[in-house]
């Protein structure tokens, strides 16, 4: 996260048209532009077993589904380009990604009416929670592949959730499952003073921002 | 604080300190030099020195783990409305008997 790692040369032109301006358009409030992709963790890195993993949807479901790796890998994939932004302040552009859709993934389940929540639940007890309506249409997937390679344990591996319009540790690493909730529950960044919903575009840093 | 933590990160990958580079932080939240102090894993039940806890500077905040079971036992984020401790993974923390 040092200096070298970012292009003030974009950022810093406020008047010159182009992609300069593209760039700063596209940098939420208080961030600054890297290429790098910083690693971040809130505890060891998991080391799961591929035969072991599976990718569960349990709560307010009709029934709860659950894909072992290579039927998980097997589901309709696509790749994404989107632009990330850590709440410890660095905004990376056009992050390649590829994985499946939260709406793929949910086709598999019924909703319960009173479904309102997604908790997602890691390897490492790691949780974050999302609105349901933060999820759908395109707006999440749970990625396997960064920039046409398995995604690194340390970014995340095997697999992790990307909620590009959110901060990124709502983006959670390690991921196994959703539980689907009517009522909120705070994760672990949450739950310690860090905003709720955490829209990077409204610098939704802190709880009360 | 932040310089050195993003100087540590630039040079880490897998970033895993002592409890002693918590300290500055820790002191800040316990108004008092606590790598001395002990406390009880309520994970595994392991009695720990704070300075050898595994601290991970994780992002939004730093996680303080169980060297044995490496389960979270204290949790600090700092926020522009001060700092937020979360202690309910060590208990009876307190100076060294
Ligand atoms: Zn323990």
């Amino acid at each position: 996260m040092g200096e070298r790692f970012v292009t003030r040369g974009f950022v810093g032109r406020r008047d010159a048209p182009g992609a300069g301006g593209d760039l700063r358009a596209r940098t939420p409030p208080g961030q600054y532009l890297t290429s790098d992709f910083p690693v971040l963790s809130a505890g060891p890195t998991p080391r799961t077993d591929l035969d072991r993993w599976s990718f569960r949807i349990e709560g307010l479901v009709d029934r709860p589904i659950e894909w072992t790796w290579d039927e998980f890998l097997a589901l309709p994939a696509r790749d994404w380009v989107v632009d990330i932004s850590c709440v410890t302040k660095w905004t990376h552009l056009d992050m390649r990604w590829r994985g499946v859709s939260v709406d793929t993934l949910l086709e598999g389940v019924e909703l319960d009416p009173a479904a309102a929540f997604v908790i997602a639940w890691c390897d490492g007890d790691y949780t974050t929670n999302l609105p349901l309506a933060d999820v759908l249409n395109g707006q999440a997937f749970v990625a396997y592949e960064y920039d046409g390679a398995p995604l690194r344990p340390e970014h995340g591996g095997p697999a992790r959730l990307v909620v590009p319009a959110r901060y990124f540790w709502k983006s959670a690493k390690w991921i196994r499952g959703f539980r689907i909730q009517a009522a909120d529950e705070p994760g672990f960044w949450e739950s310690l003073g860090y905003h709720n919903r955490g829209d990077q575009w409204l610098e939704e840093r802190y709880s009360g921002d | 604080m932040t310089g050195d933590r993003e100087k540590r990160m630039a040079m880490d990958e897998q970033l895993v300190l002592d409890g002693n580079a918590a300290g500055g932080l820790l002191a800040a939240a316990y108004g008092a030099d606590v790598t001395s102090w002990r406390g009880r894993c309520v994970h595994c039940g392991t009695i720990s020195v704070v300075a050898t806890l595994r601290v991970y500077v994780g992002g939004p905040g730093t996680v303080l783990r169980c060297p044995v079971c490496a389960g979270v036992v204290i949790r600090i984020a700092e926020t522009p409305t001060g700092l937020r401790l979360d202690e309910r993974g060590m208990a009876e923390l307190g100076p060294g008997r």
